[in-house]
């Protein structure tokens, strides 16, 4: 019975208990099951292609030195060997064949040695292969899918505030025939999920005319009923005297929605602002539909092609893949409080 | 930040002329039409839209994209979905693969979506507890499920992989290494837990905030009553708790019967169609094969429509359900 006062109880004593210690055993392997990957993921990035075939892997990015020898046009591999009187030294391979090794030494390149292959060993050393990332920009056009990515990201997401926070300063200040039978309209489309309508979403962005363009991406979205219904819920709080006294004033309704209406619903647009960005840029399925051609690919788009060709290069796959999770981390880090209470209130993602 | 200013500016300047003169052409209270418009036609061409051609495209076959081209077929698609020959057996269907999409998919969701509420309504207990950073803590659960399914997939698949760090260990435990995407039993296992390793934060934040609202004053008195602390857990905290525990089990259900973009990535739906879920059915018949079947893809859009209508009606008719009882308490 003792197990459960660990589930229950809400205020411990003021010593720590084994329930205690129990709560963060299991919050440090929740640590260790979450991260460690991620960690793991950063570390790989770091090594260079060769580190990464190695074969049972290290944790750091430890790659095989190599030195230039006189004589020799690419750089060799350096080894420790075991000469014939047990000392060792330090030598460069010049090549091997078989089980048999040819090695010199740095300083003295013309005298050659012949060792078995099991009395040598790498020297490795640890190389952060910042190359991985410079190489990203370099090689491929991954500038371009990054900037497709926070394109789509920031039109989308400015373009989500607008409409939305329109629609909701009508539905929650306006009293219209239909006004109702509208809001109906737009919550129920809470439940239709956009899986199901992917084949006839792709024919009216085709007919329209916006496939292979970023457009075709960041319009079909734009209208969500969770931020009406987030920033409704939120205008329903201002006081209508305030609209009123500005109406005496003579304000037009553009005014009113622009200059009383947002600032004040500034805390709800911030909520559905970090949501519209964390399902822009995490956004899969219907730019997977709609971008076709490499130009528009987004960066989830990209990684998704390039860990699909046959000789995956899991060098530049891997650096990619931490690009992908820095920006959607930072609003994390600097963001979290509104994040967590956001979601908490709102039960939507 | 002067220049956003003038931006922002010009933007507000552009739009005032035209809504005093709409205000003038259609009184105050109509005015509301033009703020709801632009949102209107955003649902219209891409969510209403859709709803009806998407009935349209169900009962056409052919490989035209226009629907007004398309042939009237009645309900032949979705007879090519459902006709077995003996529904005892997937392989004489003739569309196996559907078959077996669904079934995976069903399987999927009970397994994932009952391990992943028990780990995060023990994580959401565990965290209401009085420790010390929980602030820290429930951001360390949450931070998975920001990342983009793409990228989670991508990690495991690299710790997963034949020369991966799972498969060290196992050499280093004097083990022989496993396919671990490759064998059909493991990729199944590894789709339930990469999924649950994404998404657990999520659920696990929706039920804190659940045990947070909990009146203190029932555990206390609870404490006077000198309750043990199972009974505590059985006879409050958990019927309190019972409304978010619903909604918590119906939104995992929802999602995990769409399942797509990870698994997409990770094993691809395969070894064979191990890992083929319904909504990559729908992808790789409407989009990715030779062929594209729109009216195929269509078809099974609607089914799997009917069974998520059906499980919003049950979160409907259970929280109901619980709410009266609630009050009947």
């Amino acid at each position: 019975m003792r197990t459960l006062a660990f589930f229950t109880r809400t205020r411990g004593r003021h010593r720590l208990d084994w329930t205690d210690w129990l709560s963060y055993l299991y919050l440090g392997a929740g640590l260790f099951t979450l991260f460690a990957p991620i960690v793991w993921l950063l570390m790989s990035s770091l090594k260079t292609e060769s580190a990464l075939g190695q074969f049972p892997p290290t944790f750091l990015p430890y790659s095989q030195k190599t030195v230039t020898v006189a004589g020799h046009d690419k750089l060799l591999p350096l080894f420790t060997v075991r000469q014939a009187d047990g000392s060792l030294r330090e030598m460069a391979q010049v090549r091997r064949i078989g089980i048999m090794a040819t090695l010199v030494d740095p300083a003295q390149p013309t005298q050659e040695v012949r060792v078995n292959i099991n009395d040598r060993k790498p020297v490795s050393e640890l190389t952060f292969a910042w190359s991985n990332y410079t190489d990203l920009f370099a090689k491929f056009s991954f500038g371009r899918y990054l900037w497709n990515s926070v394109f789509i990201t920031v039109v989308a997401t400015l373009l989500t505030l607008l409409i939305n926070s329109m629609a909701a300063f009508a539905l929650s200040k306006y009293q219209f025939r239909g006004q109702k039978a509208v809001f109906l309209l737009i919550i129920a489309t809470l439940m239709i999920p956009p899986t199901i309508i992917l084949v006839p979403v792709f024919l009216v962005i085709n007919s329209v005319g916006l496939l292979n363009s970023l457009w075709g991406v960041i319009l079909p979205a734009i209208a969500t009923p969770t931020g009406v219904f987030l920033l409704r819920q939120y205008m329903l709080t201002i006081p209508d005297e305030l609209l009123e006294a500005a109406r005496m004033d003579h304000a037009s309704e553009w005014r009113i929605y622009w200059k009383i209406i947002l600032p004040l619903s500034a805390p709800a647009l911030a909520v559905l602002a970090i949501f519209s960005v964390m399902w822009r840029w995490n956004d899969f399925l219907l730019p997977l539909i709609v971008l076709s051609k490499s130009e528009v690919f987004t960066l989830q788009l990209a990684l998704n092609s390039f860990q699909g060709e046959l000789n995956t290069q899991w060098h530049y796959l891997l650096a990619m893949t931490v690009i992908t999770l820095v920006p959607i981390t930072l609003v994390f880090a600097f963001l979290q409080k509104y994040i967590t209470t956001g979601i908490a209130s709102a039960g939507v993602k | 930040m002067h220049g956003v200013d003038r931006l922002l500016g010009g933007f507000f300047n552009l739009f005032e002329p035209l809504f005093r003169a709409a205000q003038r052409w259609l009184g105050l209270s109509r005015l509301g039409w033009l703020f709801v418009g632009p949102n209107l036609l955003v649902f219209g061409l891409f969510t209403f839209l859709p709803i009806l051609i998407n009935l349209l495209y169900a009962s056409t076959g052919g490989v035209k994209l226009m629907p007004l081209e398309r042939p009237f077929t009645g309900a032949e698609n979705f007879a090519i979905l459902l006709e077995c020959r003996d529904y005892l057996d997937i392989q004489s269907c003739r569309k196996d693969v559907f078959w077996r999409a669904t079934f995976n998919t069903a399987k999927f969701s009970l397994i994932q979506v009952g391990l992943m509420v028990g780990l995060s309504l023990l994580t959401a207990l565990v965290l209401n507890r009085k420790i010390v950073g929980r602030g820290f803590w429930r951001g360390v659960f949450f931070y998975p499920v920001l990342l983009s399914p793409v990228v989670v997939a991508l990690i495991w698949k690299w710790l997963l992989q034949s020369q991966g760090v799972f498969n060290a260990g196992l050499l280093a435990a004097g083990a022989s290494p496993v396919d671990w995407l490759l064998d059909a039993g493991w990729a199944f296992f590894w789709t339930v837990f990469v999924s649950i390793w994404a998404h657990m934060g999520f659920y696990t934040l929706i039920l804190l905030a659940g045990l947070q609202a909990i009146p203190k004053d029932m555990y206390e008195a609870a404490q006077l009553d000198a309750a043990s602390p199972w009974r505590t857990l059985r006879r409050i905290t958990l019927p309190l708790l019972m409304p978010n525990l619903i909604v918590v089990l119906v939104l995992a259900l929802i999602r995990a019967v769409q399942i797509f973009d990870e698994v997409f990535v990770l094993t691809g739906g395969g070894p064979g169609s191990a890992t083929t879920f319904i909504v990559q059915f729908i992808y790789q018949t409407g989009f990715a094969e030779q062929i594209h079947l729109y009216g195929l893809a269509a078809a099974a859009s609607l089914l799997l429509a009917l069974g998520l209508i059906a499980l919003t009606l049950a979160q409907l008719r259970l929280t109901r359900a619980s709410e009266a009882g609630q009050k009947a308490r």
